[in-house]
């Protein structure tokens, strides 16, 4: 018999579920996503919508709390860690029902840098946000990241480095970007804890972006002012 | 001088004597080694405050109480040093300290001075994936690594955060059986090979030898 207490999410109504959604994700309760991700699309909700109004809204309310020292990064990357669990089901219907896209991002970390935790939230909630996203893990070169370009032709390079020893590395990037002729042709976003605005501008970026939610909303702006310049 | 609590010096540092004519302004996590070295050098010109070593876990946070405690001071003592390194705060430590007309120890990180900045600098290249904890960060791991990282409470974090690092390096300030078995227990609850790394003192010794002339 099932505890009083127990939430039985299939006999929620769709805002109640969303709602509950939203709390779940809140407690990094992935099996919970899985499920509530399954239910919406059994009652067929669009897969856009489940992953906009379910799991971009909770990461949304995760990410407002972390900024305000309410939530710290242990109880971030379990909510991240649900909403993988909601995406990695969301993805392939994504796809096969034509969601918008909002552009494609390549990310990486940079040479000699190992850290990815803030790097994956960011490709995480790019994702989320619509855009494709290349993730070249982590220590890329700059032939790498060249590469990566060519193939992939994104409309973003994310660099990511928490040492301020790897940082520099950044404008080695960029700087072989500009004598290759093709810095102009790429929005350049910058991130890691010891970076800065300051850094990002000496180094030739467009743009420093201290946390996942803000390197979306930098993006969208990005994406929005390169699509009116093309339409002017 | 009574040999500072690690505790107090994670939370709220160490204060000065308020006398002498140097004060070095350190992180807590250096204290045992800074007083040890004016101990054994006799150094009696040379005073210590140390900021909290917990500053370590917001790094932003350094650069203003490195101000702060240098414009509290400057006008009690002849001259000011700062022991921190870099420490995360992206060059601004630095910019800070030019502009107060201090100056600091050289180096990325206390890693990288315990060892020799130069030594260090050999292997940054080829020894990207190992994690370094020094005699304090061995004695306060669990402080400064496990609990603020929520493995005390979600384990199955543990490889978010460890999984591209391949061995744990413990640089040891000194010669302690206890201290070398409780670095090889923290490699193995982070699921990492273990090294011990003898470094001393290193560059803190001679970076300080020379402020003391």
């Amino acid at each position: 018999m099932a505890d009083d207490d127990e939430i039985i999410l299939s006999e929620l109504s769709d805002d109640e579920l969303v709602l509950q959604m939203h709390d779940d994700l809140y407690d990094g309760l992935k099996e919970e996503i899985e499920e509530g991700v399954n239910i919406l699309i059994s009652r067929n909700w669009t897969p856009y919508d489940t992953l906009t109004k379910a799991l971009v809204a909770g990461m949304t309310i995760v990410g407002a709390d972390f900024r305000d020292g309410i939530l710290f990064v242990p109880e971030v990357l379990l909510a991240a860690n649900a909403m993988k669990g909601g995406m990695a089901i969301l993805k392939p219907l994504l796809i096969a029902t034509g969601a918008p896209r909002m552009g494609k991002m390549v990310i990486g970390t940079v040479k000699g840098d190992i850290h990815d935790i803030g790097k994956n939230l960011v490709g995480m909630m790019m994702e989320g946000a619509g855009f494709e996203v290349k993730d070249l893990g982590i220590n890329n070169s700059v032939e790498k990241y060249l590469a990566a370009i060519e193939s992939e032709q994104p409309d973003i390079l994310g660099m990511s480095a928490l040492l301020t020893t790897t940082m520099p590395y950044m404008k080695v990037v960029i700087d072989t970007m500009k004598e290759k002729g093709m810095r102009d042709d790429y929005i350049v976003l910058v991130g890691g804890a010891p970076l800065n605005e300051e850094f990002s501008k000496a180094i030739g970026a467009d743009a420093y972006c201290r946390d996942a939610a803000v390197a979306v909303e930098t993006a969208k702006a990005y994406m929005l002012r390169k699509h009116n310049r093309a339409s002017a | 001088m009574d040999q500072p609590n690690d505790i107090d010096l994670t939370e709220t540092g160490l204060a000065p004597r308020q006398s002498g004519s140097v004060l070095l302004i350190a992180c807590g996590a250096l204290a045992h080694e800074v007083l040890a070295l004016i101990k054994a050098n006799d150094w009696q010109h040379m005073d210590v405050q140390c900021l909290p070593a917990k500053l370590h876990l917001y790094p932003e946070k350094i650069t203003a109480e490195v101000e702060r405690t240098v414009q509290e001071h400057r006008a009690q003592y002849q001259s000011l040093f700062v022991l921190y390194a870099d420490c995360g705060t992206g060059g601004l430590l630095q910019a800070k300290c030019a502009e107060l007309g201090v100056e600091m120890i050289e180096g990325p990180h206390c890693y990288s001075f315990f060892e020799g900045n130069a030594t260090f600098a050999t292997h940054l290249d080829t020894e990207i994936s190992a994690f370094y904890l020094t005699d304090f960060l061995v004695r306060q791991f669990d402080a400064f690594v496990w609990k603020p990282m929520g493995l005390d409470r979600y384990p199955q974090l543990r490889d978010t955060y460890f999984g591209n690092y391949t061995k744990l390096v413990y640089q040891a300030q000194t010669n302690d059986p206890a201290l070398d078995a409780k670095a090889a227990d923290c490699a193995n609850r982070l699921g990492l090979a273990y090294e011990r790394r003898f470094t001393g003192y290193g560059d803190l010794a001679t970076t300080m030898e020379r402020i003391a002339q």
